[in-house]
């Protein structure tokens, strides 16, 4: 038991150390940290709630950035149509953005785990069948898929989770099938087999925890992705419904204005999920760089 | 070998059956069309006559058959929109998506395979470390924000070049195309760097992965020994050996273009099936919706069989191990 905490303990400091070696990863873990915590706290330090209607002003629409509005506070990052302050829009944006992008990424991670796991630990048929479906799923691109379940079921938040957990659960089970495969063969499975310890025991208490630093490089990714499928689907109309506007939404919005040179509505909140997914995918690279696995990403 | 192309076919097929059972239970049993294709009043005589004569009083079974005959004879009815065949108002606009995908993807591999490259071999050093976070930035960058950017900047401030349409479609040795003028050319501009940025980015991470993973290898150690110059071994030797995982990957990379093209398309208002089916999704066009899933997952399934042929092909090692 001491032993595992140790090596717990032995991840962490590792990954902590390799952060911070990198000047580039710190600052981008310290915009993801800043950004996590404004979308959090989105209600609080928002100057304005951007979807009641008591609180936005249609007659300071279209904005342009650094204005004074009627009651003499000013719109930073200018106004939508609608008159919404765009800062307030897209800190409740982000919001939306990072609850889908990272519930999709957790669930798949669960998912694909379990899948990935259960194709190692019990092989045959159940791992060629587990397999064949991973194949297939990865042999389509996110985009297309998620588009195609959309078509079918309809937009919603939750079904273009369900979209994203779909697609992406099989770059969890791939990963974690072929680090349980090198771990199964070690000697302390056997010995827990010996032991007379149950499946599940040997599989989340002994195989999972080594097969970890895969997981959270891809973990890491695969939010990123996900983050940007869903303003990409939201962009296309077939995402979020407009009740739940995301940064994608929101940029969707400044599309209809942009040519007529209005371009803070979309250039702003852009800038924002880019900075956003940037800085996930810096870290994520340099964990992938720490943890060493050698991944296909 | 035989036997690997007859399984890897009999796979395909499986996976077209069950994509089709899914999209025909998706869109036409969990929908009504009846309620697309009457008007709001009909009586329920009229209801009855149309249900009756689309077959959709029939079981379920029956109708997926009769769904299923028809796709195999590329009738998937005719669209709502622009009432003629499904299918050839996907056909016809399938060449201007084709077109932009190819030169998008020639493109990442111009840009991408040379930078990987250089990036691979000087490791840990300022030039490496710049590709790999332009890189990072690369596919980073949301692809339909980016092309707003683009048009933004080229199109609407700078005014040099023109973000809708394809332009003049000129006709080269028979074929027409967008390079068979200026006009379509300058069309092309945008989308296609629109397009392809992300996968360039791609590709130079996985040329530089696969140099840096060949370069400490015994070969070419021994290349090194025979006084062979750097040159010829990484344009020889080292990218003889990283160019079987760049096969699989342009086959991958292929489908992600078509796939994303959806998205440019959009944008650019680019007159492909990309901007078909957003458009089709839109106004409820379901034959159309129907016939471009089921001949994007036809192309995919064909792209992925070509590239485990080809690989297996290439790499004799995946052959012993599939058999």
């Amino acid at each position: 038991m001491k032993l595992t905490l140790f090596r717990g303990e032995g991840m962490l400091v590792r990954v902590a150390r390799g952060l911070r070696a990198s000047p580039k990863a710190s600052i981008a873990l310290l915009v993801c940290v800043v950004l996590i915590a404004a979308a959090i706290l989105a209600p609080l330090i928002a100057p304005q709630n951007p979807y009641d209607l008591l609180q936005i002003d249609i007659f300071d629409g279209k904005l342009p950035p650094g204005s004074a509005s009627r009651t003499g506070s000013h719109y930073w990052l200018g106004t939508d149509t609608q008159g919404r302050d765009m800062y307030s829009a897209m800190l409740y944006g982000l919001r939306t953005s990072l609850s889908v992008g990272v519930t999709a990424g957790v669930l798949a991670l669960v998912i694909g785990t379990a899948m990935g796991l259960s194709a190692a630990y019990f092989g045959g048929r159940i791992e060629t069948l587990i397999m064949r479906f991973v194949d297939l799923m990865l042999g389509f691109p996110t985009i297309l898929v998620a588009l195609m379940i959309l078509v079918v079921f309809g937009q919603g938040a939750w079904k273009v989770i369900l979209a994203l957990v779909f697609v992406q659960w099989a770059y969890f089970a791939r990963a974690v099938r072929s680090a349980a495969l090198v771990e199964i063969g070690k000697d302390y499975v056997e010995a827990a087999r010996c032991l007379g310890l149950s499946s599940p025991r040997i599989l989340f208490h002994h195989i999972l925890p080594n097969c970890l630093p895969p997981l959270i490089v891809i973990g890491t990714i695969q939010v990123a992705h996900a983050i940007t499928a869903e303003a990409t689907l939201s962009f296309l109309g077939i995402g979020l419904p407009i009740t739940q506007p995301s940064l994608g939404l929101l940029i969707a919005n400044g599309y209809q204005v942009l040519l007529a040179g209005l371009y803070w509505m979309s250039v702003y909140p852009g800038l924002l999920l880019l900075v956003l997914v940037f800085s996930i995918n810096v870290v994520g690279d340099r964990l992938r760089e720490v943890l060493n696995p050698r991944l296909e990403l | 070998m035989t036997a690997f192309i007859i399984r890897r076919v009999l796979q395909a097929v499986l996976v077209l059956i069950l994509t089709s059972m899914i999209v025909f239970v998706g869109v036409y049993a969990i929908g009504d069309p009846l309620e697309i294709l009457l008007a709001p009043d009909a009586s329920m005589v009229e209801r009855a006559q149309v249900s009756a004569s689309l077959g959709l009083d029939k079981p379920m079974p029956v109708q997926y058959w009769q769904f299923l005959v028809n796709a195999l004879h590329g009738d998937f009815g005719r669209s709502f929109v622009y009432n003629r065949p499904a299918i050839s108002v996907i056909f016809e606009r399938l060449p201007a998506t084709l077109e932009l995908t190819i030169t998008a993807l020639t493109m990442s591999l111009v840009i991408g395979l040379p930078l990987g490259l250089w990036a691979g071999t000087r490791p840990k050093t300022l030039v490496d470390e710049s590709i790999m976070t332009g890189s990072i930035f690369g596919f980073s960058l949301p692809h339909f924000w980016q092309g707003m950017m683009l048009i933004m900047i080229f199109a609407v401030w700078l005014g040099w070049l023109p973000s809708t349409g394809r332009g003049e479609i000129g006709t080269v040795f028979g074929v027409r195309t967008s390079f068979g003028s200026w006009d379509g050319v300058r069309h092309m501009i945008l989308p296609a760097i629109n397009l392809s940025l992300g996968q360039t980015a791609l590709m130079i991470r996985l040329t530089r992965t696969g140099v840096q993973e060949t370069m400490p290898l015994d070969f070419v150690k021994y290349a090194r020994a025979r006084g062979l110059s750097e040159r010829r071994i990484l344009f020889v030797h080292v990218m003889k050996t990283i160019l079987i995982p760049i096969v699989t990957i342009i086959g991958i990379e292929f489908g992600s273009l078509v796939a994303f093209a959806v998205v440019t398309e959009t944008i650019f208002a680019w007159p492909g099936v990309g901007k078909l089916i957003i458009d089709s999704i839109g106004v409820l066009d379901r034959p159309v919706v129907v016939a471009y899933i089921l001949v994007i997952v036809t192309l995919f399934i064909a792209i992925n069989l070509v590239v485990d042929v080809l690989y297996s092909f290439l790499d004799p090692r995946i052959r012993s191990r599939a058999r």
